[in-house]
C-alpha cells in the first residue's frame, strides 16, 4: 500500500508542498498514504462521503464544519494539495520560523492564520463577522438538544457582549483575536505530526 | 494562724504551676504589640496573687479545715489541648503580624520569617531551661501535611497538568532518581577521600541520605511560588514535580532502609525495588481514585443534609491518605488522586454554600499547617541534637545545586524533542532554581533509627542546613531574579465565557483533525475520555438533572452567579450610585445620557428599589438552582436581564421589571 501510494506522488509535487506548507518529506509521504487510504473511490481526490466515513468525525459535534473546511469554495472534491494546505494550519509553530524573511508571506501555521482558520469555521457566510445566529448554531452543536433556546440565547448574548468593542453586535476577526489573547493558541491548535 | 499557715504551704505548690503559665505567656508575648505585652504582664501579676492565695487542689492538707475553693487551678486537665491551641494561636498571630508590616513581607517570603520566629521561640524556651519540642514525625505526616496536599490536589488546575503530564513525570521520576544516585555516589566518594570522622559512612547510608534530601518539597514550593506569580506553565511544572516525586522518595527511602537493615544487596532486590515503585505509585493513585469515586457517589444523596457535605469531602480524602499509608503506598498521590477524581462530580452535586465552605476550610487548614510547619522547623533547629561537620554539609549544599542544574538541563534536552512548546533557557533556570527542600526531608531523616544509622545527627544537621539555604537564599532571591530575567508572569484572567466557548470549540476541532490524520494523539484520547465520562460516569455519580448538564452550561451558571454576588457586594457600600456604575460589566461610555438632576434622583430611587428586588431574586437563585430544569430556565432569565437592567435606558428598565414580576 505504501509503495504504491508514494509512486503516485511525484517528487516535484512533494517539493512544492514542502515549500508551501513547511512539512517535511517523511510527513508528506505519510499523510499521502493516509489520504490514499481515505480515498475509497481511488480517483485522487476526496469527496464528502469519504470524510464522513471517518468514525471520529461522525461523532464529533463539529464534524460537518470540519469537513467543509477541507473543500475550497463551491467545490466537491478535495485534492491532495488542498488537503495538505488545510492540515498545514495545525503544524506546531517553530522558533526558527520566526526568523524567516517575511517576503514569502506569513506561514500557514502562524498564530494569526490558525485563528483565521478557526474564525472561518464559525463564520459560514464569510462576511468576516460572527453574528448572533452563527454563534447560536455553533453553541447548539456543542451543547446538544437538552438546553432551551432561551438559555442558549442568553449565553450567546453574553458572549457577544463580552467580546464586542465596536458595538455592532457581532464579533469581528480583530475582536476574536483580542478575546483569545490569553489562550495559548500555539499549543492548543497544534498537532504533533510524527516525522 | 490558719490563713498564714495555709499561705506558707500553698506558696511552693502555687509557684510551680505559675511557672508553667509564665512560660507560655512569655512565649506568646514575643510577637504581640507593646500594649498587649503590658496587659499580659498585668494578668501575670494577677495570676501570681491568685496562685499564692488559693493554691493547688491536689496538694491540700487533709487535716486542714476544708475551705470551699471558690477559685482553683487545675492545669493538668486541659494541658494537651491548651498547648496545642496556644501554638496554633501563636502561629496565626505571627501571620497576622507580618501582613501588618508591608515592608517586610514585600522583600522576605513568609516562610523565612516564620522560621526566624521559630528560632526565636525555640531559643526562648531553651533559655527558660526547658527542652523545646521537636517536630514529631508522626504529627507532621498525619496532621500537618495532609491539609496542604489536599488543598493542592483539590484545586489542581487539570488542563495544564494533563497537557504537561509527560514533562512533569519525567522531572519527577527520572530527575529525582538522577539526583539520588549522583548525590549518593559523589558523597560516598567524598567521605572515602576525607576519611577521619566520615569513614564510617557507607554507600547505603549515602544513598539513603541522597534519597531524603533530593526530593523537591511541595510545602516549600507552594510557600515561595505563591508569592511570585510566575506563569502557569512553570508553576505547574515545579509544583507537579514536587507532588509526584513523593512516590519515588517513599520507595527509595524504604528500599535503602531495608537494605541497610539486611546488609546484603542482590540484583533480585534491585528488581523488586523497581516493581515496588510501580506498585507504590499506581497503588496510591488507585486507592485515591476509589475513595474519590465513593465520595462522589455519597455526595449524590446529600441533597437533604447539606450541612455535612463538606465533612464527607474531608473525611474521604483523609481516609484515602491513611489507607495508602497503611500499605506503605504513596499517601500524597492517593490524596491528589482522590481530590482530582471527586472534584467535578462533588461540585455538581453540592450546594453553593458547601462549595464555599470546602474552599475556605481547605485554605484555612493548609495555611495554618504551613505556618506551623515552618515555625516548628525553626524550633526543632534549636532543639538539636546537632553534629556539625564542615565538609559534609558544604559538599551536600554544593551537590544539591549541581545535581539539580545538571538534571534539569539534561532532561530538558531530551524532553524538548517531544514537546510542542519548547522549554527555553529561562524556563529551565526557574525550574532548577525552584527546587526547594523542606520539612518532608527533615521528618524523613528524623524517622531514621539511631542504631542503624549512627551518623543520624550529622544527617539531620546537614538537612537542616540545606533547608535553610534553599528557603532563605533561594526563596529570597527568586523574586528579584524573576523580575530580572523578565520571566512571564501569571496573567490575571477574569473568567471569560468567550475563552471557555472557544477553547471547547478548538478541542472539538483538534479531535476531528486528529481523526482525519489518523493520528491518535492527545486530543483524541481526551475526547474519548470526555464521551465516556458523559455517557456512563456522570450518570452514576451526579444526582438528578445535573447529570445531563453540559460543561458549558454549568460554567455559564457559575459565572452568572459570581457576577450577581459581586453586584450585591459592591452595592452594599454607602454610595449606591458609585457601586452601581462599578458593577456594570462593560464600559458603555458612549451610552451616557445627559440628564437633569430630578431625573437623576428618580433614576437613583428606581435603581435602589430594583436592587432590593434583586436581593430577593438572587436569594431565589440560590434555592432554585437545584430544582428541575423548568425553574432553572426562569432563574436564568432573571439574572440575565439583571445585567441588562443597568445598561438600558429608563423606559426599558420599566418593561423589564414588569415582565419579571409576572414570571414569579
Amino acid at each position: 500500500m505504501g509503495s504504491r501510494a508514494s509512486s503516485l506522488l511525484r517528487e516535484e509535487d512533494i517539493e512544492e508542498i514542502k515549500k508551501e506548507t513547511g512539512f517535511s518529506h517523511s510527513q508528506i509521504t505519510r499523510l499521502y498514504s493516509r489520504f490514499h487510504s481515505l480515498d475509497k473511490g481511488e480517483n485522487g481526490a476526496l469527496s464528502r462521503e469519504d470524510f464522513q466515513r471517518i468514525p471520529e468525525l461522525a461523532i464529533n459535534p463539529l464534524g460537518d464544519r470540519i469537513i467543509n473546511a477541507f473543500f475550497p469554495e463551491g467545490e466537491d472534491q478535495a485534492n491532495f494539495r488542498g488537503f495538505m494546505r488545510t492540515l498545514a494550519h495545525f503544524r506546531p509553530v517553530e522558533d526558527n520560523e520566526k526568523n524567516k524573511d517575511l517576503t514569502s508571506g506569513e506561514p500557514l501555521n502562524s498564530r494569526t492564520n490558525k485563528l483565521l482558520f478557526a474564525f472561518r469555521l464559525y463564520d459560514l457566510d464569510r462576511d468576516d463577522k460572527i453574528s448572533r445566529d452563527e454563534l447560536l448554531q455553533v453553541l447548539r452543536m456543542m451543547v446538544g438538544v437538552n438546553i432551551s433556546d432561551e438559555q442558549l440565547g442568553s449565553i450567546a448574548d453574553r458572549t457577544i457582549q463580552e467580546a464586542d468593542t465596536n458595538g455592532d453586535m457581532c464579533i469581528s476577526f480583530s475582536e476574536f483575536i483580542k478575546v483569545l489573547e490569553k489562550v495559548d493558541v500555539e499549543q492548543k491548535m497544534s498537532i504533533r505530526f510524527l516525522h | 494562724l490558719s490563713l498564714s499557715g495555709l499561705l506558707e504551704k500553698k506558696r511552693s505548690a502555687g509557684i510551680s504551676l505559675e511557672f508553667k503559665f509564665c512560660g507560655f505567656f512569655v512565649c506568646e508575648s514575643e510577637g504581640l504589640t507593646v500594649k498587649m505585652k503590658k496587659r499580659m504582664k498585668m494578668l501575670l501579676l494577677l495570676g501570681f496573687c491568685c496562685g499564692m492565695v488559693f493554691g493547688d487542689q491536689n496538694r491540700s492538707d487533709p487535716h486542714d479545715q476544708r475551705v470551699f475553693p471558690v477559685l482553683s487551678i487545675n492545669y493538668d486537665y486541659v494541658q494537651m489541648p491548651f498547648e496545642v491551641s496556644l501554638w496554633i494561636l501563636l502561629a496565626s498571630l505571627m501571620k497576622l503580624g507580618f501582613h501588618l508590616l508591608p515592608v517586610l513581607s514585600g522583600v522576605v517570603p513568609e516562610s523565612c520569617l516564620l522560621i526566624v520566629v521559630g528560632l526565636l521561640v525555640g531559643g526562648l524556651i531553651r533559655v527558660m531551661g526547658k527542652n523545646p519540642p521537636v517536630l514529631d514525625s508522626q504529627l507532621f505526616f498525619l496532621c500537618l501535611l495532609p491539609p496542604i496536599i489536599l488543598d493542592a490536589g483539590y484545586f489542581l488546575p487539570i488542563r495544564p497538568f494533563t497537557e504537561n503530564a509527560g514533562t512533569i513525570l519525567t522531572f519527577a521520576v527520572l530527575g529525582t532518581l538522577w539526583n539520588v544516585f549522583f548525590m549518593g555516589a559523589v558523597l560516598y566518594g567524598a567521605c572515602r577521600l576525607e576519611a577521619g570522622r566520615l569513614a564510617s559512612v557507607d554507600l547505603l547510608s549515602c544513598l539513603l541520605f541522597g534519597s531524603i534530601v533530593s526530593a523537591v518539597d511541595p510545602v516549600a514550593v507552594l510557600a515561595v511560588f505563591e508569592e511570585i506569580h510566575i506563569n502557569e506553565l512553570l508553576h505547574i511544572l515545579v509544583f507537579g514535580e514536587s507532588l509526584l516525586n513523593d512516590a519515588v522518595t517513599v520507595v527509595l527511602y524504604h528500599l535503602f532502609e531495608e537494605f541497610a537493615h539486611a546488609g546484603e544487596v542482590t540484583v533480585g532486590d534491585v528488581f523488586l525495588g523497581v516493581v515496588c515503585f510501580f506498585v507504590v505509585a499506581l497503588g496510591g493513585v488507585l486507592v485515591g481514585g476509589v475513595y474519590g469515586v465513593l465520595a462522589a457517589f455519597t455526595s449524590r444523596f446529600t441533597s437533604h443534609t447539606r450541612v455535612i457535605e463538606p465533612l464527607f469531602v474531608f473525611l474521604y480524602s483523609y481516609m484515602a491518605y491513611l489507607s495508602a499509608e497503611v500499605f506503605h503506598l504513596s499517601g500524597i498521590m492517593a490524596l491528589i488522586a482522590c481530590g482530582v477524581v471527586m472534584r467535578p462530580y462533588v461540585e455538581a452535586n453540592i450546594s453553593h454554600k458547601s462549595y464555599t465552605t470546602i474552599k475556605y476550610f481547605l485554605k484555612m487548614w493548609s495555611s495554618v499547617s504551613e505556618t506551623l510547619i515552618f515555625i516548628f522547623l525553626g524550633v526543632s533547629t534549636v532543639a538539636g541534637p546537632h553534629a556539625w561537620n564542615w565538609t559534609f554539609v558544604s559538599i551536600t549544599i554544593v551537590l544539591c545545586l549541581l545535581s539539580r542544574v545538571l538534571g534539569v538541563v539534561g532532561l530538558t534536552y531530551i524532553i524538548n524533542k517531544y514537546r510542542m512548546v519548547k522549554l527555553s533557557g529561562k524556563d529551565q533556570f526557574i525550574v532548577a532554581y525552584g527546587g526547594l527542600r523542606g520539612a518532608i526531608a527533615f521528618s524523613l531523616a528524623f524517622l531514621l533509627s539511631s542504631d542503624d544509622f549512627p551518623m543520624k545527627d550529622m544527617f539531620l544537621t546537614a538537612i537542616i542546613t540545606v533547608i535553610f539555604f534553599t528557603v532563605f537564599v533561594q526563596g529570597m532571591t527568586i523574586r528579584p531574579l524573576v523580575d530580572l530575567l523578565a520571566v512571564k508572569k501569571r496573567k490575571q484572567s477574569k473568567c471569560s465565557i468567550n475563552e471557555e466557548i472557544h477553547t471547547q470549540f478548538l478541542e472539538h476541532l483538534l479531535a476531528g483533525i486528529e481523526g482525519v490524520c489518523g493520528h491518535y494523539g492527545h486530543h483524541h484520547w481526551r475526547h474519548k475520555l470526555n464521551r465516556f465520562n458523559k455517557r456512563y460516569i456522570k450518570r452514576c455519580l451526579i444526582g438528578g438533572e445535573r447529570s445531563q448538564e453540559p460543561q458549558l452550561i454549568s460554567f455559564y451558571n457559575k459565572m452568572e452567579l459570581k457576577q450577581a454576588l459581586m453586584l450585591l457586594e459592591s452595592n452594599s457600600s454607602a454610595n449606591l450610585s458609585a457601586g452601581v456604575t462599578a458593577a456594570i460589566p462593560r464600559q458603555r461610555s458612549r451610552k451616557t445620557l445627559n440628564i437633569s438632576k430630578e431625573r437623576e434622583e428618580e433614576i437613583r430611587k428606581i435603581l435602589r428599589g430594583n436592587l432590593q428586588k434583586t436581593r430577593q431574586r438572587v436569594r431565589h437563585t440560590h434555592t432554585h438552582t437545584h430544582t428541575d430544569t423548568h425553574r432553572h430556565t426562569h432563574t436564568h432569565t432573571v439574572t440575565h436581564t439583571l445585567s441588562h437592567t443597568h445598561t438600558h435606558t429608563l423606559s426599558h428598565r420599566h418593561t423589564h421589571t414588569h415582565t419579571h414580576t409576572l414570571t414569579y
